[in-house]
């Protein structure tokens, strides 16, 4: 009797739970341009190029949480955003189409690793292209120039741009490079940073109010402020240079190469510009064609 | 090595708080674990009854879910101000981190204790019933006393345990050790190394507890 009552209350409490939650979809999914997949693609002296071939798709680590930039659709479980269409543009390149990718959700922290023991052939999602990062893994691109900025609520005229964070509270991720900036730079006192596990949370402790400010790269921003365009803002003055990269393995030079081939026939070309107004460009900013540095 | 001496302004503070924290909601766990256990070997039903459900409800449930209760969930209930408490955002998240780390263990170290209270004989306590002690006099002169000498292996592997489950707070806004790999990523650090670091500097700071359980048991140790 006993077990019973428990389990009917048990039954009873999760659908109660179930019925919570929101309705309908957060965020439209972006849908890039097609891209026409390559035949017969050959990169030499490739060990990476090797190992895709031999498993016959391409697995690419992207971000999960980013809208308009690496977004996993929940109920779809789709990707979607400009960095999982550059990472499609390159599979294409290669020789893979849609059909032939495998996508692996990657925070920020494991990324490195997840490159060097090879879980992914390459990595697409915010990754800031720095000296100190090379020594590990090597970098293609940039396929795009971001910078970090300030996201507010609309109705927040008080914070204008980095000096006048003084006495607010600013959230990030833990120990990212753009709340690690805010403390090496004093833009805010130490006990007004806030750092939480992904920018997903800190959009929402902005729009309780318990925080004033959010702070990373402004293609992040510029993806949540067009997700709510009536409730958020970019205040749009940048104080960082983040040439975003392809992460990819160290010594491979070869793919390294022809990836540079691909992003600057993209850039050169119309396809860049495609992929950009069909995701980023939705928030109605301008964009900056990168320049591909190689090396 | 370069590692470590690179990030030394990372190591410190975060290690420094880590420890903080451990000591702070270890004294806590302590006290409320105990009294925890006290509720639930007390004569009064309604007693026992809370006892067990708060064991039943904080043990079951993963900590991240209390940290994230306490984080997100709490402030919305407006018992608190978040947005003032303690005069800074840190102090909020840092007093929550408490909180979740103090209301999970506790349950812990109230079946710990309670654990060592069915060690000591029901006849002692029958018998401080027949001298006319009360219940708190029986517990706290005759029972509990005892029962401490026998569970402090358990006890100090919860504490143990504690220690470690306080990085969990990194990824509440509260910097500590668990925080230092994140942020090694984002300077370009190798992290593998770095977590080599962190996990060696945690066995530094579990040997003097391992050593304290041992110098513990001898000390207490009689012939029963």
């Amino acid at each position: 009797m006993r077990v019973r009552t428990l389990a009917v209350v048990l039954l009873a409490g999760g659908l109660a739970l179930t019925a919570c939650g929101k309705e309908g979809t957060p965020g439209e999914s972006a849908s890039g341009p097609t891209q026409q997949v390559a035949t017969d693609v050959k990169v030499d002296g490739s060990k990476t190029f090797e190992n895709i071939t031999k498993r016959g798709k391409v697995v690419i680590g992207v971000k999960e949480d980013q809208p308009n930039l690496g977004y996993k659709d929940p109920t779809s479980g789709k990707y979607s955003g400009f960095d999982v269409e550059i990472a499609k543009l390159i599979a294409a390149k290669l020789g893979f189409g849609d059909d032939k990718i495998e996508y692996k959700a990657i925070a920020s922290a494991g990324r490195e690793q997840a490159i060097i023991n090879g879980d992914i052939d390459y990595y697409v999602g915010t990754y800031t292209i720095n000296d100190k990062r090379k020594q590990q893994i090597s970098f293609a691109g940039p396929y795009f120039t971001a910078g970090q900025d300030l996201l507010v609520k609309k109705s927040d005229d008080s914070i204008t741009g980095p000096e006048s964070l003084k006495g607010k509270k600013v959230c990030s991720v833990t120990g990212s490079t753009p709340i690690q900036k805010v403390k090496s730079d004093n833009l805010t006192e130490s006990s007004n940073i806030v750092e939480l596990q992904n920018y997903s949370q800190c959009v929402q402790q902005l729009e309780q109010g318990a925080i004033h400010a959010v702070t990373t790269d402004d293609a992040i921003l510029k993806g949540y402020a067009a997700q709510q365009p009536d409730l958020f803002k970019v205040v749009g003055k940048t104080f960082s240079k983040e040439p975003y990269g392809i992460g990819l393995a160290k010594d491979d030079k070869a793919l390294r190469d022809k990836m540079n081939d691909i992003l600057e026939e993209a850039i050169q070309g119309d396809g860049w510009k495609k992929i950009y107004d069909a995701t980023l460009g939705k928030s109605g900013s301008p964009a900056e064609k990168p320049v591909i540095e190689r090396y | 090595m370069d590692v470590l001496l690179d990030n030394l302004d990372l190591y410190g503070p975060g290690f420094r708080d880590t420890i903080e924290l451990f000591l702070i909601s270890a004294i806590g766990s302590l006290v409320l674990g105990t009294l925890l256990a006290m509720l639930r070997v007390a004569p009064v039903p309604v007693f026992r009854a809370a006892g067990t459900a708060y064991v039943t409800l904080l043990r079951n449930t993963p900590l991240t879910l209390v940290f994230f209760f306490f984080t997100f969930a709490f402030p919305l209930l407006k018992i608190v101000d978040a947005s003032t408490f303690g005069g800074s955002a840190s102090r909020y998240y840092f007093t929550a981190a408490l909180i979740a780390l103090i209301l999970y263990t506790s349950a812990f170290v109230c079946e710990v204790v309670r654990a060592g209270i069915n060690t000591v004989p029901v006849g002692q306590a029958e018998a401080s019933r027949a001298l006319g002690l009360t219940f708190g006099q029986m517990l706290g002169y005759v029972v509990l006393p005892q029962a401490t000498r026998a569970v402090v292996p358990p006890m100090v592997s919860t504490m143990i345990a504690l220690l470690k489950n306080t990085t969990i707070a990194s990824g509440f806004s509260v910097f500590q050790a668990g925080a230092i790999s994140l942020n090694l990523a984002e300077r370009g650090d190798s992290q593998l190394i770095g977590l080599l670091w962190v996990a060696l500097f945690f066995v530094i700071l579990v040997i003097p507890m391992s050593l304290l359980q041992r110098s513990l048991e001898k000390r207490w140790s009689i012939a029963r």
